[in-house]
């Protein structure tokens, strides 16, 4: 990237330390409301979709993981209403009801957050259908991990995607874990991307702990998708520094050697050592102001959702259906409400 | 093209036009197509012979079951998708396509292969709209086959519709005849919710009669097809005239049964069902899925629940036992409910 293009490499900063902050602050706050389990932090993991995101529009798609707070503060969602979510308060974008692991927000083409493995791959590629057949120009983008890699829903649909040639992005964050299964034993292949061969689709590899590698990667993948040329698979390896969720320990199945490598290669630290090796015009101050403004945001939001009101009881029957009787799911349940 | 908006549940009476169940499905999908460019459809072979067009081929089978045909003419492979041999992709795919501004009709040849997409029923296309507070509307619709009888053995011939039946998030329909075919397919397109569509194998090639026109007959909503003060008789699916048939040998005896059409299968009329049962004091739920935690157990339960004071008999089923549908002629035999099976279970109950 040019760098001369300030106000992209801004924005790409100030979404990782967005990021960062929502993380480090958002699920330790959760988890004290009791409701940690449902939560995993992406901290390590910044650059992936700061750097896919960036190349989308509003009107683009996006469908992620469990591990998807990061994809949708990059895809635009607000993160004040996503710590409401988080909170199970009524003003997160799902009203409280879908938590962590379902955060969506359909104005901004974000399909989800998904609790199933590889669950929101299809729904991307549909996105893409509809994108191809109404001549919408929107590309999508599916985001999963190294184990959603090896879900044959996953594989189903990358076949789907190239047969239909349709405007997909099959991005996998490879962390290096599924949960505590290290992903040189449960791959078959030395790389995620290797397997875009099967599919006659580009595979990529970039180094997922560098926003600016990713960034440019990801360019040409949107822009295949934009212009008809299909769908590609973008593997970045990157690492998560924390366990799978807030409860285990990772040091029970890797070492301190190993996540003091991946720290030392921080992508916003990684970000900062360009700047300053390339001689650039932004400078560390500027950077350490977008940190502090990132972090008056989050402290801002979680004084916004535990200002939030709770769901009242007869949410517990809205929006199961556009249209259905509620009677007929309260009858014969002997309900209070 | 008129749309009836005030839709009897039974066809009009002098509708001269006789069509085959199968051709009443063609038609709601060709109409549906035709009045919302909006609607696609995709599935195995529901075209048939993709990629073959440059040697003349198109709408090679039009559907396993021919239920599909000609529609890839008129509305091209954009809207009309052959698809590989993948059901989670295709029925995730259409999920997503329909959370994202299309109605979309998704084909699973049997419903016994629903366990390889179950999770996007299940987790998805269910779900979405709750998970997320009501942001996305799912206009989705599988169509799929149920019913045995055929020699088809286990993998082919359950009707499992009581496994969707328990999701909440999902509607169900069980047409039982070209009537209700056409109609109920026509709402279930023009339903905001995702439905699941039970077509059985044994009811393609019964005719009936048809309107030419469009009509919606309501989601959730049973029929009486034969009124009577004696027993109350459910019937779903096929099983409709099988409870009709066991109605009109009773009758001989002097038991006037009624039968009740379920046609829905979520939501369930419980209301029509008990309606029934309060002038009759005795059901039998007629079902061809299997006895344990069912649709007809349900409906039992909830009698016994509403109506227990009414009842001179205890609400009772036949259904097929609860094994896989076996292969061999004798033992398929057994397996399915028939009239004879009614008789007698109603005899009983009447004594």
């Amino acid at each position: 990237m040019a760098l001369e293009d300030r106000d992209t490499l801004l924005r790409l900063y100030r979404t990782m330390t967005t990021i960062r902050h929502f993380e480090e602050r958002g699920v330790p706050e959760t988890g004290q409301r009791g409701m940690s389990s449902s939560v995993h932090s992406s901290v390590g993991q910044e650059a992936v979709p700061t750097g896919v995101c960036a190349h989308l529009t509003d009107d683009d798609y996006i469908g992620s993981t469990h591990r998807g707070h990061g994809h949708c503060i990059a895809k635009g969602v607000d993160p004040t209403l996503m710590m409401a979510e988080l909170f199970g308060r009524i003003d997160g974008p799902n009203k409280g009801k879908g938590g962590s692991m379902h955060i969506a927000d359909m104005s901004k083409g974000m399909l989800g957050t998904n609790g199933i493995v590889a669950g929101s791959v299809p729904l991307a590629v549909g996105a893409g259908l509809t994108s191809k057949i109404r001549k919408l120009g929107r590309v999508a983008v599916a985001f999963f991990g190294d184990g959603g890699a090896n879900q044959g829903v996953l594989h189903e649909c990358m076949n789907l995607a190239s047969v239909w040639k349709l405007p997909v992005i099959f991005c996998c964050e490879n962390n290096g874990y599924a949960e505590s299964t290290p992903v040189e034993y449960a791959l078959s292949t030395a790389n995620v991307a290797d397997r875009a061969a099967s599919y006659d689709m580009p595979g990529i590899h970039v180094d997922g702990m560098d926003v600016l590698a990713v960034y440019e990667a990801a360019g040409e993948a949107v822009f295949r998708a934009r212009t008809g040329g299909g769908p590609s698979l973008l593997e970045a390896r990157t690492y998560r520094y924390y366990g799978h969720t807030v409860f285990d320990n990772p040091l029970t199945y890797r070492t301190k050697e190993e996540e003091d490598y991946w720290r030392a290669r921080d992508p916003l630290l990684t970000f900062r050592n360009h700047m300053a090796a390339q001689g650039s015009v932004i400078t560390a101050a500027e950077l350490d102001q977008i940190d502090a403004e990132a972090r008056q945001l989050i402290d801002d939001a979680v004084a916004f959702a535990d200002a939030s009101p709770l769901p009242q009881p007869h949410e517990i029957y809205e929006d199961v259906y556009v249209d259905y009787p509620i009677e007929m799911m309260r009858r014969g349940a002997n309900m209070t409400v | 093209m008129t749309t009836i908006t005030e839709v009897p549940m039974l066809p009009p009476p002098g509708e001269t036009r006789i069509i085959q169940t199968r051709e009443a499905i063609n038609e709601a999908l060709l109409q549906e197509m035709r009045r919302d460019e909006t609607v696609i459809i995709m599935g195995e072979e529901i075209a048939g012979g993709a990629g073959r067009e440059h040697l003349g081929i198109v709408d090679a089978w039009g559907g396993a079951f021919r239920t599909t045909r000609g529609l890839i003419q008129e509305f091209g492979n954009e809207r009309v998708l052959d698809t590989p041999l993948s059901e989670a992709a295709f029925v995730g795919t259409a999920i997503g396509a329909a959370s994202t501004g299309m109605r979309a009709v998704a084909e699973l040849m049997f419903v016994d292969f629903i366990g390889v997409c179950m999770d996007q029923l299940l987790n998805n296309a269910a779900k979405m709209r709750y998970m997320f507070g009501g942001q996305v509307k799912v206009p989705f619709v599988m169509l799929t086959r149920i019913g045995a009888g055929f020699g088809s053995a286990a993998q082919h011939s359950e009707s499992f519709y009581s496994l969707f039946s328990h999701i909440p998030g999902l509607k169900g329909v069980c047409p039982s005849d070209a009537y209700t075919a056409k109609g109920l397919l026509i709402s279930a397109i023009r339903d905001d919710d995702p439905v699941i569509f039970f077509e059985h194998k044994g009811l393609y090639g019964d005719t009936g009669p048809v309107p030419e026109d469009m009509y919606a007959i309501p989601l959730g909503k049973a029929r009486t097809v034969r009124p009577g003060a004696d027993i109350t008789l459910v019937g779903i699916s096929r099983m409709t005239w099988v409870a009709t048939e066991a109605a009109e040998e009773l009758a001989k005896e002097g038991i006037n049964a009624e039968v009740i059409d379920l046609l829905s299968v979520s939501p369930i009329d419980y209301d029509h069902v008990l309606e029934s049962v309060r002038k009759t004091h005795r059901i039998v739920v007629v079902d061809e899925d299997t006895p344990v935690c069912s649709i007809s157990s349900d409906i039992c339960a909830r009698v016994a629940e509403e109506a227990f004071d009414y009842l001179d008999a205890p609400p009772s089923r036949v259904t097929p036992p609860h094994t896989p549908v076996p292969y061999s002629r004798p033992l398929e035999n057994l397996y399915v409910p028939n009239a004879e099976r009614v008789i007698s279970t109603v005899r009983k109950l009447m004594a």
